[in-house]
């Protein structure tokens, strides 16, 4: 067999055990601040089975590993092929997107054990599930969009160079799953939704609002978007454990636009001391 | 000021695009979605949005032969006026997401690059990567967010939208429910427009995301709206297979340059890259010379299914065929498809461009949807024109108002007054078979064209009178009772164990899911479509029997998507229904048993009404007077495949 063309990227896939049956260990909770617990579910695993399609088992015959019968496991999923960011849950101790978790990785054997958890730094509304509002308002907080004139036709948009294009992509990919946050040590758990206006904003809004400070039009917005960012629970929050780039599943950039954001905002508050 | 109220069911393209155009003219919104509207299944498309540009205008293209293009591919069964109307706007849209900021792929010098789709000879594709979709709903969602912040949009998310409230002959509110705290109750608006997207679930594993359950269409199907060419079901000729959903290959792999073949050798063993060019049958390049690889889906398809399933052709004996993008250049190709080459590595595990991807059609579009009308606009030529030859200069020009009349009150308005549908959940562009890349083009146009019909509507008809917000509460506390009634019903001896795969809400879908895929996707035949309509009456006795095993009153998972069965039950029976009846072969209605297309009796609309829990279908005219209909072809070559095994298994299994 000829592999000399494989590509340097190419993942070669560990040999999983056709046929084995694996544990999917899951905390369970009934609502919000309802204690939780675990529970263990044995799977048979098919062909190409992700953790999605074992939940989606799991579901149609909620039966633990000691024989009792429970109410089917309650998660949150979307589009199943990571762009949409609805399926994030802590596997295995690290935050990531459940679609994309494949099983033959994970848990390659018989018996092999998985757990699945809810992100600890959103409210959990049931099992799996969590509420991840504050996230969406987070954008809101550093006005991530361009202010156009509205909808009626009024000509075509700024013209872009390939590289501008290539580096606002990736910044444009960010699917607000929140995986930077769970991961960021200065993004805390906050259920009172009159504080999140001075917490910490997090990496994801912060690469959002250097997104929009780079567009031509975005950018008539910049000082306000850097005036939120200097207050409470803006850059200065960030401890610069750079955890959040290294569980980015779409590879985002976020030290670096934290990076650029911090310069914006020093320059931002030169600008505004002399100004008086 | 307005004290009217706008309800907005669906965050997608089409819903966010309303919401945006009816908030910005000073009318508050109601924005209700089963999800955070960013998530939306919006997300999932991504090849590109189809639009004349300057680029191809000047190789002879034109916003008519885009129309021409779409109304031939989707072999003559849309409503033509309409068609006309979204191509013209299509450039005007392309410029309004491009002033939102999404990062279009740009030429060298800064212009918006194109790409090469399906049922075109001409580049009119605009993308973002491979994630164009994305890209689109997120710029869309920013524009909302921002109207949000304002006050202007209010958003209901994780509500599920449940019955639409009809009053004095019109729509005057919805029955929503939370889905976390499980809370059922109505509002009250002045219009309601439906944008809820697709019904893949009905198929069990498509392309569409868990959402796409098609159940809040087939509730108001259910409570008297009409519902248009139901039948007509996209199955897109290339996908990942995977346990929990069939993944898109966008068809922007073939544009891009991506062959289709099979080893000529059937169940060949040997790796692609060993099976030199002469022993590797290209059979879409081989029958389809001037289109190859980009014929439209319907046929691509079917040629797929008609190699691996009846001819025996599979790569390796299985039902898969390569999509090889080897021969391009690696790094163009992580430029132009980077997304989506990533999620096929990411679910298979192998690079697509060292390795030729191996692929199998999967349900992925509805052509059909809730039933709309709209007014004509003012090009009407005395006959209808002859097919558009490609490249010859256009008719006539773009300007607004020749498809449709901007403004009219019931530009996609269903049969209730008030009561809209804009986007996939409607039945109004796409035919018997949608074009690649006009789906974000249809939802967009909706939202914005349509959107002004919305505003007219309140100001000028009922609602300006008397609006909703005046009324008396008697339907509003009937259409609760009616969904409070019914989830008690469904949780009534709820409890853990309930698990017999008779009365099982999982086990019906799963049973539901196999069998439309066995008797109404890519092959159709009276016989198997009347088995079908026996299966779906089992079904729905079963589903009259079924236990849950969950009783919470919080966030109860497992009885959403229970309600929603019964739901899709609904919607699969006017799908077989239409397919059954339609005794023709059109777009991606294909008959083995009436193998033609026959216009006298079918070109027509398939309309199906629903009435005290049956439903009926009949066939009424549609507007052909602007293009004669022709022979469907893409230039097919009449060669018989070289490899032909015994024909005789192709009937058997279907």
């Amino acid at each position: 067999m000829s592999t000399a063309t494989a590509s340097p990227n190419h993942l070669p896939r560990r040999t999983a055990t056709p046929g084995r049956s694996v544990i999917f260990r899951i905390k369970r909770s009934e609502g919000p601040n309802k204690p939780s617990h675990w529970e263990d579910f044995k799977i048979e695993v098919p062909k190409n089975a992700n953790v999605i399609s074992c939940l989606q088992q799991i579901a149609a015959n909620p039966m633990t590993t000691d024989g009792k019968s429970v109410t089917p496991v309650v998660w949150d999923a979307g589009c199943l092929e990571e762009v949409c960011g609805a399926c994030t849950m802590v596997i295995n101790g690290k935050v990531r997107q459940s679609c994309s978790c494949l099983i033959d990785e994970y848990a390659p054997n018989e018996g092999d054990v998985i757990t699945l958890e809810p992100m600890t730094k959103f409210p959990v509304v049931r099992d799996l599930w969590v509420d991840r509002s504050r996230l969406f308002h987070n954008l809101s907080r550093v006005k991530a969009w361009v202010p156009i004139d509205g909808t009626y036709h009024l000509g075509s948009g700024p013209k872009e160079t390939p590289a501008s294009q290539a580096t606002h992509y990736v910044l444009s990919t960010c699917m607000s799953c929140g995986c930077c946050l769970e991961a960021c040590p200065q993004f805390n758990l906050e259920e009172d939704k009159t504080k999140w206006d001075n917490s910490f904003v997090g990496a994801h809004a912060i690469s959002q609002a250097r997104l929009f400070n780079e567009h031509p039009i975005g950018k008539e917005l910049k000082g306000e978007r850097l005036d939120a960012l200097m207050g409470e629970g803006g850059i200065n929050d960030c401890g610069n454990a750079q955890n959040c780039v290294k569980v980015c599943p779409k590879n985002i950039p976020l030290t670096e636009s934290i990076a650029t954001i911090g310069r914006q905002t020093t320059i931002h508050a030169i600008a505004q001391f002399f100004r008086g | 000021m307005s004290e009217h109220r706008v309800i907005v069911v669906g965050g997608g393209l089409a819903g966010l695009s309303a919401a945006a155009r009816i908030a910005e003219a000073g009318t508050p919104v109601d924005l209700f979605s089963v999800v955070p509207v960013k998530r939306s299944h919006s997300v999932c498309a991504q090849g590109g949005i189809n639009a004349c540009n300057e680029v191809a205008r000047q190789q002879g293209y034109s916003e008519y032969e885009h129309f021409d293009e779409t109304i031939y591919g989707g072999d003559f069964l849309a409503d033509q006026h309409p068609v006309l109307e979204m191509a013209n706007w299509a450039p005007r849209i392309i410029d309004l997401l491009d002033r939102m900021g999404v990062p279009f792929n740009r030429t060298g010098e800064g212009n918006r690059d194109l790409r090469l789709f399906g049922g075109s000879l001409f580049k009119r594709t605009h993308f973002s990567g491979a994630t164009t979709g994305q890209q689109l709903i997120y710029a869309l969602d920013e524009q909302v967010r921002r109207y949000e912040s304002e006050g202007k949009v209010t958003k209901y998310e994780f509500w599920e939208f449940l019955w639409p409230i009809l009053h004095d002959g019109r729509c005057v509110g919805i029955v929503a429910q939370d889905m976390r705290t499980m809370q059922i109750r109505s509002f009250r608006c002045d219009a309601v427009i439906m944008a809820t997207g697709g019904c893949g679930l009905v198929f069990g594993k498509s392309t569409n995301s868990v959402i796409c359950t098609g159940a809040a269409a087939a509730r108001c199907f259910r409570a008297g709206v009409w519902y248009g060419n139901p039948e007509m079901i996209q199955v897109h000729p290339t996908a990942i297979p995977g346990a929990d959903k069939l993944r898109l290959m966008s068809e922007s792999a073939r544009g891009e340059g991506g062959r289709v073949w099979v080893p000529r050798k059937p169940k060949d063993v040997r790796a692609p890259k060993e099976i030199p060019e002469a022993e590797r049958w290209y059979f879409l390049e081989e029958k389809y010379p001037a289109y190859g690889n980009i014929v439209p889906r319907d046929i691509a398809t079917r040629e797929i299914f008609d190699v691996c399933v009846n001819q025996g052709m599979g790569v390796y004996g299985e039902n898969q065929v390569y999509l090889d993008l080897t021969h391009k250049d690696p790094d163009y190709l992580t430029r132009k498809l980077g997304g989506i080459l990533e999620i096929y590595e990411k679910f298979v595990g192998e690079d697509p461009r060292f390795t030729p991807m191996k692929i199998f059609p999967a349900v992925h579009y509805s052509m059909g949807g809730l039933w709309t009308t709209y007014t004509k606009g003012s090009y009407n030529p005395q006959t209808p024109l002859a097919k558009h030859k490609s490249g010859s200069p256009a008719p006539i020009d773009a300007k607004v108002g020749q498809g449709m009349q901007l403004g009219a009150i019931n530009n996609s308005m269903t049969n209730v007054p008030g009561l809209y549908a804009f986007g996939e959940v409607n039945f109004a562009y796409h035919g018997a078979n949608r074009l690649g890349a006009n789906a974000l083009l249809s939802c967009i146009f909706d939202g914005l064209f349509c959107g002004v019909s919305v505003l007219n509507f309140i100001k000028n008809e009922a609602p300006g009178k008397n609006p909703a917000s005046g009324l008396a509460s008697g339907a509003f506390d009937a259409g609760v009772a009616q969904e409070t009634a019914k989830m008690k019903n469904l949780l009534d001896g709820a409890k853990p164990g309930n698990t017999d795969a008779a009365t099982n809400p999982y086990h019906i879908g799963k049973e539901l899911g196999d069998e439309m895929t066995a008797a109404c996707t890519v092959v159709r035949t009276e016989a198997r479509l009347k088995q079908c309509l026996v299966k779906l009456a089992e079904l729905k006795d079963r589903y009259s029997k079924l236990k849950l095993s969950d009783s919470s009153s919080w966030t109860n998972q497992s009885f959403g998507y229970a309600r929603s069965v019964g739901d899709m039950l609904a919607l699969a029976e006017a799908v077989a229904l239409g397919a059954l009846q339609r005794k023709e072969s059109r777009g991606a209605h294909y008959r083995s048993d009436y193998t033609q297309r026959n216009d006298a009796n079918f070109m027509k609309t398939t309309l199906a009404r629903h009435i005290e829990g049956s439903t009926t279908v009949e066939f009424v005219p549609i507007d052909e007077s602007l293009i004669l209909a022709t022979a469907r072809t893409y230039g097919k070559k009449d060669t018989s495949p070289k490899h032909k095994t015994e024909p005789a298994l192709a009937a058997a299994g279907s």
